[in-house]
């Protein structure tokens, strides 16, 4: 995190030093930027805090610690197309799971999903690059998510 | 577009209204989804003004021909290695990575390599991938970014060229 901070500050104080006009209107355009885009993702924000009530972390590992292969794919592929959570609170929750005897393969389908399918935050992807594109897009990772959870159950032997 | 944006603003209104409301009755419901309004609007806040700004940096400073040269459809196989270490470096995901890839878009790049990009700052950021092996184990994610980057690539190639083909347009002016 810090390390984006730096490098921001860094970038910016290298630019001011070189051309300071360059510097203004790269600033004028990163403002105007973020303000346009903000009510998508205003959008994404209400969608996220009502989906993460209504999916909180204990039904995720009450469908995903079970031991049906099939369901818990199915299920593992929906929680994590329509949640958003970042990596480290991600992980820590499969690595729970691991440990209450969940398999590789529905981690692997929810983690895939979670990282390449964005249900939510479909409000900003359409506004940068239009309904078909991200529809489209979202369909194909899903199919690459499936494609990686079924070869993760196949190394661990989980399947065949 | 008129009829689209009163929708969007009375929604936005209701919502902020039950917020306001369940704070004040002390609705459980209603003060956890204004929790987690606020800890993912903090969060974000805490990335896009760093990412708004290289956004804009890289707007006036990068050459439309530079971008054009290493991500345009003249650089074959090199791109899309760039698309995939340029999305592994990238920080936060899929909501940062959209406005930075609809810069590159700008300035000439190609869509399969756009899509790529996309693609891989959701599967391969290193940061995510280092802390996954610490709770996942280290087979299985080099299971999952050697299944997934092949197919990032081959499925961005494929959308890309259908995308192309149909004359694909992305929304302007943002």
């Amino acid at each position: 995190m810090y390390y984006l901070y730096i490098a921001t500050g860094f970038a910016l104080l290298l630019s001011f030093i070189v051309n300071r006009e360059k510097t203004f209107k790269a600033i004028k355009i990163a403002v105007r930027r973020f303000v346009t885009i903000l009510p998508a993702f205003l959008g994404m924000l209400i969608l996220v805090s009502i989906v993460l009530f209504l999916i909180p972390d204990k039904i995720i590992l009450n469908y995903l610690g079970k031991n049906n292969i099939f369901i818990g794919v199915l299920f593992a592929s929906l929680f994590g197309s329509i949640t958003l959570m970042p990596g480290f609170i991600a992980f820590p929750l499969c690595g729970i799971l691991l440990k209450k005897g969940a398999l590789y393969i529905v981690l692997s389908a929810f983690s895939t999903t979670l990282m390449m399918v964005g249900v939510l935050t479909y409000p900003i992807e359409k506004e940068y690059f239009g309904v078909r594109l991200t529809i489209l897009r979202n369909i194909m990772s899903l199919f690459i998510a499936f494609v990686v959870a079924l070869m993760t159950g196949i190394f661990f032997r989980e399947i065949f | 577009m008129k009829r689209n944006d009163s929708i969007k603003i009375a929604g936005i209104a209701g919502y902020l209204l039950f917020l306001i409301l369940s704070f004040a009755c002390g609705f459980n419901p209603g003060k956890e989804i204004g929790h987690n309004f606020l800890s993912f609007s903090i969060d974000m806040l805490k990335l896009l003004p760093c990412a708004f700004i290289l956004i804009g940096l890289f707007e006036v400073w990068v050459k439309r021909e530079t971008v054009e040269r290493h991500f345009g459809e003249e650089s074959g196989i090199r791109g899309y290695i760039w698309a995939l270490l340029l999305g592994g470096t990238t920080v936060g995901g899929l909501y940062v990575s959209f406005p930075v890839a609809y810069s590159l878009y700008g300035k000439g790049a190609k869509l399969g390599i756009i899509l790529t990009y996309i693609g891989a700052s959701g599967i391969c950021r290193v940061p995510m991938a280092i802390f996954e092996t610490s709770f996942m184990g280290i087979k299985f994610t080099i299971i999952r970014l050697m299944v997934s980057i092949p197919l990032v690539i081959l499925t961005s190639i494929a959308l890309g060229d259908y995308l192309v083909k149909r004359n694909y347009k992305p929304v302007k002016g943002k």
